[in-house]
């Protein structure tokens, strides 16, 4: 059975949102949030693990106090009251990848909470209110193996790697956000990048979406106006910030559908597929766990200093949309400009090559031009191009020098993004330096003039204008390299014209 | 020295001939594995007997010795270990199937701390399943026999270490305490059982049952080695979150200065509601000859209400079940122990359960359902939100008692050794064995108990209650009382 959705702009005209969103953060501390055990993204399955991460028998969790510190730090840059005193909880439930078969996490005593995060969607201003934002520990990964979709249905086997069991988690949960209308799927993916950008500016994770070190679940519901909020659904699986646009777009003309038939919205978790921008449903709440939580004995309580958060909240840095707005100023940008900087995600990018000496205007014609153009084909992250701003600063540095030309740059930067070596240094080994010495281009213009002598009887008779020919030849045959205003200047005086 | 001699000397004579040389550690750990080869299959209080790697440790305190090495005052002497404490590579089931044959990669803080000092340890000793019980009637791998009597229990859950010294197995052993399993069975086989100061010893490998109340201690056929094994597993563990960052009382100079009989400017406490209706006649005698004894070395006695005390049984049986239902969920069989069922077909759902079926014994099971039900979402306050006040409350009545007294007494237990079986059909007569020592363990106090007399041939325990970190007061008491009663030695086995 296929039924037609209605069309977004006509849902949204009826019907309005509420959005809430549930973020998860890993945070980069060098060690587990329980234990010694190594942080770092990959290796082998089950070799970052000891007593403790694996829940043996006996093992007992020791808080690690730098989750604590970033934790407090991002409350702090999310405006949030910090607990003076709070618990750690255990969530009971059963699973395989997590190793006590409860997870340590935070109840109803958050570490952090009330506080509100600022988004701009469309050049306004819309405040998010930030319900919690508490620590927890990650779990194992299970890999189902033997069946076809990766799915455990049709599995044979069931492997789990407890390395990313204990890697600190920092949860930030929304209030809701009512009053959006059709801007609620730009308003949840303006709060995320934010949110992630915040986070970055901290220092305290790299907030990667495709490496899971950051994750989203939207919660979305549809009320009639001056009805009261409908039911919710929670969509899990959304791993990009476009991913977020589209699953609250989605949820959204699906709910509109199932109230337009009559039908009433089951409080579920669904599930959104990157391929078909769908929501699928997942586990239902009538198998819902009852998760006992129940204060951790394990762990004394958390009473942090006041003088010490207070330390904590001095030593913030500038939130990102302030310091994009005060970057935007210093380079001269007009909003839409700014706005591609941003979309390529090169601010930082353009503020370190700027910082390493390269004017504004050369730093971002290299990242929004030749290396934008790369990463969209590669499909890689920009920052993760190959090359560094101290690179294209360097780069940059030999174009001013004129010991580069535009064409020469290009070359020496797609050896720097291969991984060759430093731009000087390319442009050493490969010989791609600019010849404007008179007595090295000399040679290849005789060279040129007589294999050409029609044109150079030409510009011997007088017309100058042909002396582009002799050029291009000169050019051709020093592969680009030869200065091409000194060669000219050359050919004139050959041919004494 | 015959062998016999080296297992009827207590650990300070020990350790004495070790250094001086006239005794070797592996003499001494011979004699002892001698003794278990030759009672223990009556007894029963060992699971596990590490031959090899006692006299492994036993040779390389010899060694040191012949080195010219100081050492410390336990080196080369025995111990037996709860099998509630993980040992590397030594079997730790718990006294439960889901755990046999289950061969831990790290060691407990305690018993690293043991094997520094050159203690040896001899073996695991038997325990009801999971620390569950008060006769380790509920182990998986048979009861233990009181050494007094073989037809009665031994209390519980640590019977497996106090029997063990009772039968002259090993001088010192190490126990857990969440109620009363060092202190309770201590008092009915005549031997020395302390539980330290929540927080004073620490809980890193210790199985856990109920963690804020699970507290290792150790035992010892005399207040004075039971001192200096708590010297020696004592002090702070960056490992356990929930230990104390202090030194540990001096228990050691406390016992030296009890056994001196001078209890002059002590004042204690009998607590009033322990010594009315609910102890038998013959443990109430033995206790009122004691506080008389204690009266004529100085002691001042009077009497303490601590109203909150008569809900500290109901309390506990929410609170540690509670924190049990989330502890046991890990023996799943996906990581370690008895795995049952996994055929290829069945759902990890039904692995799981058919495991913790049959891994489980029948105490276990109703313990985690009672925990699970009072930790359930619209429960939770009327249950385990509940007990906690109460948990407040009896630890107000101790802060309170301890403004007008040094230490509290009461007998350990309301009555001496039952014989097997009289108690498992109604779980409730066997709680009743922990009725005295349960609001010890509420407040996070420490408590001992000391055998103080025998009540128709069979032993009776005096416990002492003191102040959380002031343990050494009642290895003061303990050591007093001990100098006037003596200490007592079972029917030859």
């Amino acid at each position: 059975m296929t039924t037609t959705l209605p069309a977004y702009d006509e849902v949204v005209a009826r019907y309005e949102p509420v959005i809430g969103l549930e973020t998860h953060v890993e945070l980069g501390t060098n060690t587990k949030m329980f234990c010694g055990c190594p942080t770092d993204f990959g290796g082998e399955p089950n070799t970052r693990v000891c007593p403790v991460c694996l829940g043996l028998p006996g093992s007992l969790p020791v808080a690690n106090k730098a989750a604590i510190e970033a934790t407090i730090r991002i409350g702090l840059a999310l405006n949030c009251s910090i607990a003076e005193w709070c618990r750690f909880a255990r969530k009971n439930y059963f699973y395989p990848d997590m190793p006590k078969d409860f997870q340590i996490s935070q109840y109803d005593e958050p570490l952090c909470f009330e506080g509100y995060l600022d988004v701009e969607v469309d050049g306004e201003l819309v405040r998010i209110g930030i319900e919690r934002v508490h620590l927890e520990e990650d779990t194992g990964k299970t890999l189902h193996v033997g069946g076809a979709t990766g799915r455990i249905h049709g599995a044979t086997e069931s492997l789990v790697d407890y390395n990313r069991a204990g890697i600190p988690l920092v949860e930030i949960v929304t209030k809701p956000v009512p009053g959006t209308g059709a801007l609620a799927p730009e308003v949840a993916r303006a709060y995320v990048t934010e949110l992630r950008d915040v986070i970055r500016s901290l220092g305290v994770s790299d907030v990667r979406m495709e490496e899971g070190s950051l994750r989203c679940d939207v919660n979305t519901s549809l009320n009639l106006p001056g009805a009261q909020w409908g039911t919710r659904t929670e969509t899990k699986n959304v791993n990009s910030l476009r991913s977020v646009e589209r699953a609250v777009r989605s949820e959204i003309i699906r709910q509109a559908s199932v109230l337009d038939a009559g039908g009433r919205i089951t409080q579920e978790t669904r599930h959104f597929h990157e391929d078909t921008g769908d929501t699928t449903p997942g586990r239902s709440k009538e198998t819902a766990t009852d998760y006992r939580y129940f204060p951790e004995p394990d762990l004394v309580p958390l009473a942090p200093d006041t003088a010490w958060v207070a330390e904590l909240k001095a030593a913030l840095p500038e939130l990102p949309r302030l310091h994009r707005r005060r970057l935007q100023e210093q380079w001269g940008l007009s909003d839409a400009d700014m706005q591609s900087v941003l979309n390529a995600g090169a601010v930082e990018l353009i503020e370190q090559t700027v910082a390493a000496g390269a004017s504004p205007a050369a730093a971002r014609k290299w990242w929004l031009g030749e290396l934008s153009r790369r990463a969209n084909e590669t499909g890689v992250e920009l920052a993760d191009i190959g090359a560094t701003p101290a690179q294209v600063a360097e780069l940059q540095g030999l174009v001013d020098a004129g010991k580069l030309n535009d064409k020469l740059a290009r070359a020496v930067l797609e050896g720097v993004v291969t991984g060759e070596g430093s731009p000087t240094q390319i442009m050493t080994d490969r010989g791609l330096e600019v010849v404007s010495d008179t007595g090295a281009l000399t040679a290849a213009v005789d060279e040129a003039i007589a294999a050409n002598p029609d044109i150079a009887d030409k510009i011997r008779s007088g017309k100058v204008a042909a002396a582009g020919a002799l050029v291009g030849a000169v050019m051709k045959t020093t592969r680009g390299q030869a200065d091409a205003k000194t060669v000219r200047e050359l050919i004139l005086e050959r041919l004494g014209a | 020295m015959t062998q016999t001699d080296l297992t009827r000397l207590t650990a300070t004579q020990i350790a004495g001939l070790v250094a001086s040389g006239a005794a070797s550690a592996v003499e001494v750990t011979r004699a002892h594995l001698d003794r278990i080869a030759a009672v223990d299959d009556r007894v029963n209080a060992f699971l596990h007997v590490d031959t090899e790697g006692a006299l492994a440790a036993a040779a390389a305190v010899d060694a040191r010795r012949a080195a010219g090495e100081e050492l410390g005052p336990l080196a080369g002497v025995p111990v037996a270990v709860k099998d509630v404490l993980t040992t590397k590579g030594v079997p730790t089931t718990v006294g439960s199937r889901i755990l046999e044959g289950w061969r831990p990669p790290y060691d407990s803080t305690i018993v690293q701390r043991l094997r520094a000092a050159g203690t040896v340890m001899l073996g695991k000793t038997n325990m009801d399943e999971f620390a569950m019980g008060s006769s380790t009637e509920y182990s998986a791998y048979g009861p233990t026999h009181n050494p007094w009597d073989l037809s009665r229990i031994p209390g519980g859950s640590g019977g497996g270490s106090s029997a063990a010294l009772a039968a002259y197995e090993a001088p010192l052993a190490i126990g857990s305490d969440t109620g009363g399993s060092i202190r309770q069975p201590g008092a009915v086989t005549g031997t020395v059982g302390a539980k330290p100061t929540y927080g004073g010893t620490s809980r890193y490998g210790l199985v856990a049952f109920s963690s804020s109340l699970d507290t290792p201690g150790p035992c010892a056929r005399n207040v004075l080695d039971a001192a200096l094994l708590h010297e020696v597993i004592g002090g702070h563990d960056p490992r356990d979150s929930t230990s104390i960052p202090q030194p540990v009382p001096d228990v050691v100079a406390a016992a030296r200065l009890g056994a001196t009989g001078d209890l002059t400017g002590v004042k204690l406490g009998i607590v009033t509601e322990f010594v009315g209706e609910g102890a038998e006649p013959g443990v109430m005698a033995a206790f009122r000859e004691s506080v008389d004894a204690l009266a004529k070395l100085g002691a001042e006695i009077v009497e303490v209400s601590c109203p909150h005390f008569r809900y500290a049984l109901p309390a506990y049986y929410l609170i540690a079940p509670s924190e049990a239902s989330s502890n046991l969920a890990r023996f799943d069989g996906v990581r370690f122990g008895l795995r049952v069922g996994d055929d290829g077909n069945r759902s990890l759902e039904e692995v799981m359960s058919l495991t913790r079926e049959a891994g489980f014994g029948p105490e276990v099971k109703r313990r985690i359902m009672i925990g699970t039900y009072a930790l359930s979402s619209g429960y939770y306050d009327a249950y385990y939100g509940q007990a906690q006040k109460v948990r407040t409350l009896i630890t107000r009545d101790f802060t309170a008692a301890f403004e007008r007294v040094d230490a509290l007494i009461s007998p350990t237990t309301p009555f001496v050794a039952f014989p097997i079986g009289a108690r498992t059909a109604d779980p409730y007569q066997m709680y009743l064995a922990d009725l005295f020592t349960i609001p010890t363990n509420l407040y996070g106090g420490p408590g001992i108990s000391v055998p103080c007399g025998l009540s128709d041939g069979l032993p009776v325990g005096f416990q002492i209650m003191a102040p959380t970190m002031a343990d050494d007061r009642m290895y003061r008491v303990a050591a007093a009382l001990e100098s006037v009663v003596g200490t007592f030695t079972p029917p030859a086995l």
